[in-house]
């Protein structure tokens, strides 16, 4: 884990986490790569990591996950991992003819140690003619180290090493631009940028694509790897592109590496959620095509501004808890702070990235255990955070607007849209409807004058369990 | 004993027919096949035991390791309580980088320890090992020694770290924890009496205790400890005071039930609560069982009265049913529930079993299927690409399986039922029976197949085609049907044998389908595999 701790992020040391926040770096990981078509992600640990990851997955987006596994145990752990890997890919070559597959290293293997990398190399090199026509690629995302953010980021920072040509003349593509979305993108908001993008007459390269892959497909046959996604050519001409775009302080990595390899400028927008950073995105595509902003943008931003003026008098005021990876934490907190919902609980999974410098509020690492705590001291109003939220929000009797990762149970966490002006519109009227549906009818008691003492209390006070 | 020692002996079951079957030789290895990298599928050993424990509802359970065992993977049964809910919390010592670098491991799980004890004062707690805790040496079973003296309450070692075996394993290694540590700690709340007993390897999803708890209630016959549904730590760790053990998994939890029958003389049998006539037998067994062992004579008696009744009347709730099920074509794809029960009971209303997994089933198990199936087709697995093909070209009208395999049944435009352990609906018992034929019937006549087997009105290039697609030329016979629903089967339709295995919903409603033959049966066939889609 990295060192170096922003500022006003309190990361206290516990022994024990109660109900986690967190889900897995090499779940991250392998989903980045599902973002790519014809891909299969491999984690490289024992089966049982692949299965609760497998599971976790299917349960969020409703659709058959293609992961595999190295199937390591307890003699090859201590013998050492190189043959399972060799055994893994040729099988999976054989068997499901992949053009990727993304390796995800899991805690065990990271535990006993070993030269992944150089493993890998002999492999490559001795299986060349078995593995013709497959690209392999290693990320290093041992799961006692950072999250979904440090395992997608990863991933996206190994593919662009492996997989982006690096010409020895560079020439550019004027009308393309490298989108480096976040983990925290749901598949409609990666289909909202390619809209936005394409609507200046841009052609976005995106990496990952899961808009392509875990939108929700159902395709004429059998496809035992991912649905769709950016294609390897695509991956492999990012050095050609006018620009890239990372979407959150987590895609600053892999955008830097991309630089550094092919020169390509990058411009990271910490946020494309809150009308404010929207304009930022749209000023940029704008000026980059040297386009007018087309009218139908121009209307949705007309209807933010106008939901915006609604949705204020249910959002002024509010306390919120949230919990999530640091990139979403921000752009939830930064935005429903701009309709005066306050943030007084924000609880993330690390302390390094520069995203909670900016969330408005003291900033600490923890578990939902400390979110239903804090919750519950702070006089919150709304939990936001994922499904696992689901127990406090019962216990509490506060309502829990879902949002990252794990979503099972609700529909539609593929198609939920966050991003964007629509996004944006549709996160304020989201948690305006939860308040005006929490609205109680006033009673007597609830207005009596004598019975409360500070001036504030019953704006404050818990809601009544329903 | 040492964990390598533990997984020899439960691999070295007497009380498994399947491994004693087997040579000595092949029995050390154990009925684990070796995994193959690249081609496996299947929860760890940790998250079997975790399976068979997490139900005891009043306990906390620890896991002990980096983020992934327990992040990844808490909360995600419907194992229901009736009570307490401290089983649900997610707990987890959340080792960093730093931490196993450091040794921190056990020092950092003694705190753990002592942090849940103190916050929750449960009656015990469970502390799992994983991979990595077991890879750097962390002797879980010295820290809960020592923190059960510490602190005054039972912790107990679960020493089922992932790497070493299968879920299967996993819970067996939860039965041989309970050996060791739980059961015949504690006398139990109530004087034992002639008629309790114990249910093995019954875990309460979706609440299908409550469905079979009242029948023996209603004979007098109590269930002491639920191992482990619903249940409460103290009724487990007094579970030596029953008079019979009903073992419902059978390769799940054989050891326990025999170990117990060795160590406190407590007689078992192997039962069901799937299908009627096997919650009858379980009723029948544990009456008989009972009576060896002291109970009034009458109890026998008065079980067979009450099987009748029960037996009628789920019979007559299922009777509306009948007509829209008979000659359905099932695919039952599982691990878990055990297949023939579920197999005898769909035939019993006239539904046809075209295939049927026995992937965990005992030999006998498969002997009994032989014997109930005129034709039985059993697969240990079908891999993905086979299944689809064989739901795409409409081998079977419903799936029955896991989660796993859902999406396999949905993209292929097929109807499928949960039928494991993230399911909805309680299954269990009369009642459980009659649901589970009420939601196949509202999955196969769902209105949406029709809808949604239906091809856009366009080609691949987006051109709208001009022949009206009502009438589309070339389209296989369920996108033609599904499309006139409205309309009457016409007359070819109606007389084609089981090549139009997917009629339209309201042709089957008003009982126009006739009855299919034998000779009209389809057989899997792999090879026969035709072009996707063509039905
Ligand atoms: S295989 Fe090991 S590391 Fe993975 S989930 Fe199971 S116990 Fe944890």
């Amino acid at each position: 884990m990295s060192a170096s701790h922003a500022a006003n992020v309190a990361h206290p040391t516990k022994s024990l986490s109660v109900n986690p926040l967190k889900s897995s770096a090499p779940l991250g990981a392998a989903m980045a790569y599902l973002g790519v078509a014809d891909s299969i992600p491999l984690f490289h640990g024992s089966q049982g990591c692949t299965a609760f990851a497998l599971v976790l997955m299917v349960r969020h987006y409703k659709e058959s996950i293609p992961i595999q596994t190295t199937a390591m145990n307890e003699v090859s752990t201590i013998l050492g991992c190189a043959d399972h890997v060799e055994e893994a890919l040729l099988n999976l070559k054989a068997r499901v003819k992949p053009r990727l597959i993304g390796i995800c290293s899991t805690a065990l293997v990271e535990t006993r140690g070993e030269d992944m990398k150089g493993d890998l190399a002999l492999v490559r090199e001795r299986r060349k003619d078995e593995l013709a026509g497959t690209k392999v690629v290693l990320a290093s995302t041992p799961d006692f180290s950072g999250a979904l953010e440090e395992g997608w980021s990863k991933a996206v920072t190994a593919m662009i090493d492996e997989l982006v040509e690096r010409p020895a003349v560079r020439t550019t593509r004027l009308k393309h631009v490298n989108i480096l979305a976040g983990v925290h993108q749901t598949p409609a908001d990666v289909g909202q940028i390619r809209d936005l993008v394409e609507s200046f007459g841009l052609t976005p390269v995106i990496l990952p694509d899961i808009s392509g892959s875990l939108a929700g497909v159902v395709p004429d046959g059998w496809v035992p790897t991912s649905y769709g996604g950016v294609t390897l050519e695509e991956i492999a001409a990012m050095g050609a592109s006018r620009l890239t775009i990372a979407i959150g302080e987590h895609m600053r990595a892999p955008a830097a590496r991309l630089a550094d390899l092919t020169g390509v400028p990058i411009e990271v927008l910490d946020r494309i959620t809150g009308l404010s950073s929207v304009d930022r995105l749209v000023n940029l595509l704008s000026e980059i095509s040297g386009q007018p902003v087309p009218a139908r943008i121009r209307r949705r931003r007309d209807e933010l501004v106008d939901v915006m003026l609604d949705a204020h008098f249910h959002l002024g005021g509010k306390r919120l808890a949230i919990a999530a990876e640091p990139d979403l934490l921000y752009a939830l907190s930064a935005t429903l702070g701009e309709l005066g919902a306050e943030t007084v609980v924000a609880l993330t999974t690390g302390s390094s990235s520069p995203s909670l410098v900016k969330v408005p509020g003291p900033v600490a690492v923890g578990d939902l255990g400390d979110l239903e705590r804090l919750a519950g001291e702070r006089e919150a109003d709304l939990f936001v955070t994922h499904s696992h939220g689901r127990q406090a929000s019962e216990r509490l009797g506060l309502p829990l607007m879902r949002a990252g990762f794990p979503i099972f149970d609700r529909l539609g966490a593929q198609h939920r849209l966050l991003a964007g002006y629509e996004g944006t519109r549709n996160l304020f009227i989201e948690t305006a409807n939860i308040f005006l549906a929490e609205h109680h009818a006033p009673t007597p008691a609830a207005l009596a004058p004598l019975l409360t003492s500070t001036e504030d209390a019953h704006d404050h006070a818990p809601a009544q369990a329903h | 004993m040492a964990l390598k020692d533990k997984i020899a002996d439960v691999f070295n079951e007497p009380g498994c027919d399947k491994n004693q079957a087997k040579s000595e030789k092949a029995r050390k290895k154990g009925c684990s096949k070796p995994l193959v990298p690249g081609a496996a599928a299947g929860g760890c050993a940790f998250d079997g035991a975790k399976i068979a424990l997490q139900p005891i509802t009043d306990v906390a359970h620890l896991v002990h390791g980096p983020l992934a065992c327990e992040g990844n993977g808490w909360d995600n049964r419907h194992a229901a309580s009736s009570g307490p809910t401290l089983y649900r919390l997610g707990m987890t010592t959340d080792l960093s980088e730093l931490d196993i670098v450091m040794g921190e491991g056990e020092k950092k799980l003694y705190r753990a320890v002592k942090e849940i004890a103190s916050r929750y004062a449960p009656p015990a707690i469970f502390v799992y090992q994983t991979c990595v805790t077991a890879l750097i040496g962390d002797d879980i079973e010295a820290v809960c020694k020592h923190a059960s003296e510490k602190l005054g309450l039972p912790v107990i070692p679960v020493n089922a770290p992932g790497f070493a075996g299968s879920k299967n394993l996993g819970n067996k290694l939860a039965g041989e924890t309970l050996l060791d540590y739980v059961i015949g700690t504690m006398e139990p709340e109530h004087e034992p009496g002639p008629t309790d007993i114990n249910i093995l390897g019954e875990y309460n999803l979706s609440g299908e205790l409550w469905q079979v708890k009242p029948l023996f209630e209603a004979l007098g016959i109590r269930i002491h400890a639920c191992i482990s549904g619903d249940a409460r730590y103290r009724e487990v760790a007094s579970a030596h005071r029953a008079s019979v053990n009903m073992m419902v998994c059978s390769a799940a939890l054989i050891n326990l039930a025999r170990k117990m029958q060795e160590r406190w003389d407590i007689p078992f049998f192997e039962g069901s609560f799937y299908g009627i006539a096997d919650t009858s037998d379980a009723l029948r067994q544990t009456a008989r069982l009972l009576v060896s062992r002291g109970a009034p004579d009458d109890l026998v008696e008065r079980t067979e009265l009450l099987i009748s009744r029960e037996e009628a009347r789920a019979w007559a709730r299922i009777e509306p049913y009948r007509k829209r099920l008979a000659g359905k074509r099932v695919l039952l794809y599982t691990g878990g529930v055990k297949s023939w029960s579920v197999v005898s009971a769909l035939q019993e209303i006239g539904m046809e079993i075209v295939g049927t997994s026995v992937r965990k089933s005992t030999e006998e198990d498969k002997a009994r299927i032989e014997t109930i199936m005129d034709d039985p087709h059993m697969y240990d697995a079908i891999p993905p690409r086979d299944m689809y093909r064989m739901l795409k070209d409409c081998e079977a009208d419903i799936m029955l399986s896991g989660g796993r395999t859902q999406f396999i049944a949905l993209k292929a435009k097929v109807p499928w039922l949960d039928i494991n352990q993230e399911r909805h609906f309680a299954y269990a018992g009369y009642d459980g029976m009659v649901e589970l034929v009420r939601q196949l019937a509202l999955a196969i006549h769902n209105p949406v197949w029709g809808h949604v087997r239906a091809p856009a009105p366009w080609d691949g290039e987006g051109r709208v085609s001009l022949a009206p697609p009502l009438r589309g030329e070339g389209q296989g016979e369920w996108q033609r049907q599904s499309r006139s629903q409205s309309a009457q089967p016409s007359e070819p339709l109606a007389a084609a044998p089981r090549v139009n295995p997917l009629p339209a919903p309201e042709a089957e409603a008003r009982g126009e389908q006739d009855q299919p033959s034998r000779a009209s049966k389809r057989r899997f066939a792999g090879h026969e595999a035709q072009d996707l889609g063509e039905c």
